[in-house]
């Protein structure tokens, strides 16, 4: 009751002066607005890492050829396939923390359904490509182990190359020509969006491997592949795959005192998981600057609340005189204050998220405002409030109730 | 009768700059209850610090002060709001009632701070500003007032809590003649119901309605002069 009192009183006090209270408010409603944007901002940016490093699929290795040595003559990474069939077999067979491993080989060519045409990536794997990018089937059904045995012309459309080729059309069945070899469409993917490197990974035909180095990549290296995604079996073994891979191959390649390593491990999901944390960090920084604005919104409360408590001295002395305890009169100017900062702090939140909706209209960047961060807004706006207001309360709750009583 | 206030040997020093000022040099009183003292004296001669002293809202510097037998002069300062909220009303001379408030809330104000339920506060506020006739005004803001009228919300204010002991500093000082007097009506009628009153003025056809009346001078009483009922004639023909 003693609560709903003063809030009462201080409701009141704050409507006397609506322009003061207004001009109080403006500082926190900017403070507060200021730190939603920002870190509707930085939160946007790591939720598209955290997206995209959902939309590459989990714990992920990446080994591509790296430079070869051939009596005495160096070439330069990529140039020479050193990756074998025998390599991927071995690292399915030899590697426990190893779930599965894709081996890839990539290469461009003209698509075409009867008028339509569309230049696009091929992409010779295997079945378990899918599962290991985490890739659903929108339509039909994926690669099998026989489409890759028996090298058939079967192929899965990416979601932008179907809309290109096939308009509303249903593709699968079809029969689609890829350099002038006609193939059956079996299947078509789920649409997967943005690559981390930022280009449409919905752009691209998936061919069963051995189809794709026979029929249209060609393959000068025999019993080689472009490249292999292995993926760990859990998070907490990815370390150990990465170092039994590493060893396995040093071993296969012949690494040594006389032979460099002529393959590249990477490390997928560290890379993505490193951008994460510094779009965190970006996220922190940013609400730290805007917090700057908040504090300074904060002493413009502490002084105007200072300012109130000189010119209600009379007040204080006759409620002083009738009865009221420091604890009355502190309550109430902190009341006052509270509520001036909470009213800001839910103006600010308001126009936090409208100036985050605009951010992401206009400069098309993504933003993200999670309910924590309303909650720890709103708190810390409360916050500011009793920080700031304490002492001007105290101040009043101090005062001498004949000498309250006396100012003029 | 019982002995509402007693004072023992009361001083006061202030600090004024570089000098000591002495402002009460030993009062003793006893002050009984329902009584209607008046305590009168020339501007600085101690009166106000000896009613600030009695209202609690100044402490002695030395000499003991027991109202209702209870001594006041060591208690905290959350103990002296409370003997204020509790056992004594005030009345000032500028009324010092809270703008922006209907009377009805001024006089809850009281007791509000004494925690009473919403329900019975207001029974008791209309009932108080009943008692200084302005139940008809109670939904009034206090600038909407006339000046008895303020200083009639004022004593009802003080009125709301029942307290032991009324305390007036110069509640007629900034009235005229005629509203005084409505005043003084209002505080006879309170002295009738046996409320124990002290009140501080300086001038005489006020303190004429006292039946007992105090006079200070340079810190101390220097008369005590108590009015029999006999032969008294106050107004409303009494």
């Amino acid at each position: 009751m003693e609560l709903f009192l003063a809030l009462k009183i201080a409701l009141r006090a704050l409507a006397v002066n609506k322009m003061r209270s207004f001009l109080t408010m403006l500082g926190i409603i900017i403070g507060i607005g200021a730190v939603i944007v920002m870190i509707a901002i930085g939160a946007g940016a790591s939720k598209v890492i955290a997206d995209q490093i959902a939309s590459m699929g989990s714990n992920l290795l990446l080994v591509v050829p790296g430079s070869s040595t051939a009596g005495g003559l160096r070439s330069g990474a990529g140039t020479v396939p050193t990756i074998t069939y025998d390599d991927v077999k071995a690292i399915q067979t030899e590697c426990p923390a190893v779930e599965r491993v894709a081996p890839t080989v990539r290469g461009s060519a003209q698509v075409v359904y009867g008028n339509m045409n569309w230049w696009t990536q091929i992409q010779g794997c295997t079945p378990e490509m899918l599962d290991v990018r985490e890739w659903r089937i929108a339509a039909g059904r994926g690669l099998t182990a026989t489409d890759v045995e028996s090298a058939l012309k079967n192929c899965l459309l990416g979601a932008s190359v179907a809309e290109n080729l096939f308009g509303a059309e249903d593709p699968v069945g079809k029969i689609v020509r890829i350099k002038k070899v006609p193939f059956t469409v079996v299947g078509v993917l789920e649409s997967k969006g943005q690559s981390p490197r930022g280009d449409d990974q919905d752009y691209l035909i998936m061919l069963p491997i051995t189809t794709a180095q026979r029929k249209i990549l060609g393959n000068p290296f025999p019993n080689t592949v472009g490249a292999m995604l292995i993926q760990a079996r859990s998070e907490e073994v990815l370390a150990q795959a990465e170092e039994e891979v590493t060893a396995l191959l040093d071993q296969r390649h012949r690494v040594g005192p006389n032979k460099e390593r002529d393959y590249i491990l990477r490390n997928l999901t560290e890379i993505l998981a490193v951008s994460q944390q510094s779009a965190q960090v970006m996220s922190l920084l940013l609400g730290a600057v805007a917090s700057i604005s908040l504090v300074v919104g904060g002493i413009g409360i502490m002084n105007i609340m200072l300012v109130s408590v000189t010119e209600r001295t009379r007040e204080i002395g006759i409620r002083m005189a009738i009865g009221a305890k420091q604890r009355n009169i502190l309550l109430q100017f902190l009341t006052e204050a509270v509520l001036l900062t909470l009213f800001g702090g839910v103006i600010g939140m308001i126009l936090g998220m409208a100036g985050a909706f605009i951010v992401s209209k206009l400069l098309d960047w993504p933003t993200f405002i999670s309910p924590q961060a309303i909650l720890a807004a709103f708190l810390f706006s409360a916050g500011v409030g009793v920080f700031f207001g304490f002492y001007p309360a105290r101040t009043a709750a101090r005062l001498n109730p004949i000498d309250a009583l006396r100012y003029e | 009768m019982a002995c509402v206030v007693s004072l023992r040997d009361i001083t006061k020093t202030y600090r004024m700059g570089q000098e000591m000022v002495e402002a009460l040099r030993g009062v003793t009183m006893e002050i009984q209850a329902g009584d209607f003292v008046a305590i009168m004296g020339s501007s600085g001669s101690g009166k106000s610090t000896c009613m600030h002293i009695l209202g609690c809202l100044d402490t002695p510097s030395t000499g003991s002060y027991a109202l209702e037998g209870v001594n006041v002069e060591r208690l905290s300062k959350n103990q002296l709001a409370e003997v204020r909220n509790k056992k004594l009303g005030f009345v000032f001379q500028g009324f010092n009632l809270l703008n922006r408030t209907t009377a009805r809330e001024n006089v809850e104000l009281p007791l509000i701070y004494a925690g009473v339920p919403t329900k019975e506060r207001r029974q008791k506020a209309l009932a108080a500003l009943e008692m200084v006739g302005l139940a008809r005004r109670a939904e009034h803001y206090s600038n909407q007032l006339s000046g008895g009228q303020q200083q009639r919300v004022a004593i009802a204010r003080a009125l709301a809590g029942q307290p032991t002991l009324i305390l007036a500093d110069e509640p007629t000082g900034n009235l005229d003649s005629k509203t005084s007097e409505e005043i003084m009506e209002v505080f006879e009628k309170l002295h009738a119901q046996g409320i124990t009153i002290i009140m501080v003025t300086h001038e005489a056809d006020v303190a004429a309605h006292a039946r007992r009346v105090l006079t200070f001078k340079d810190g101390q009483i220097i008369s005590d002069r108590h009015r029999q009922d006999s032969g008294w004639a106050g107004p409303g023909g009494r």
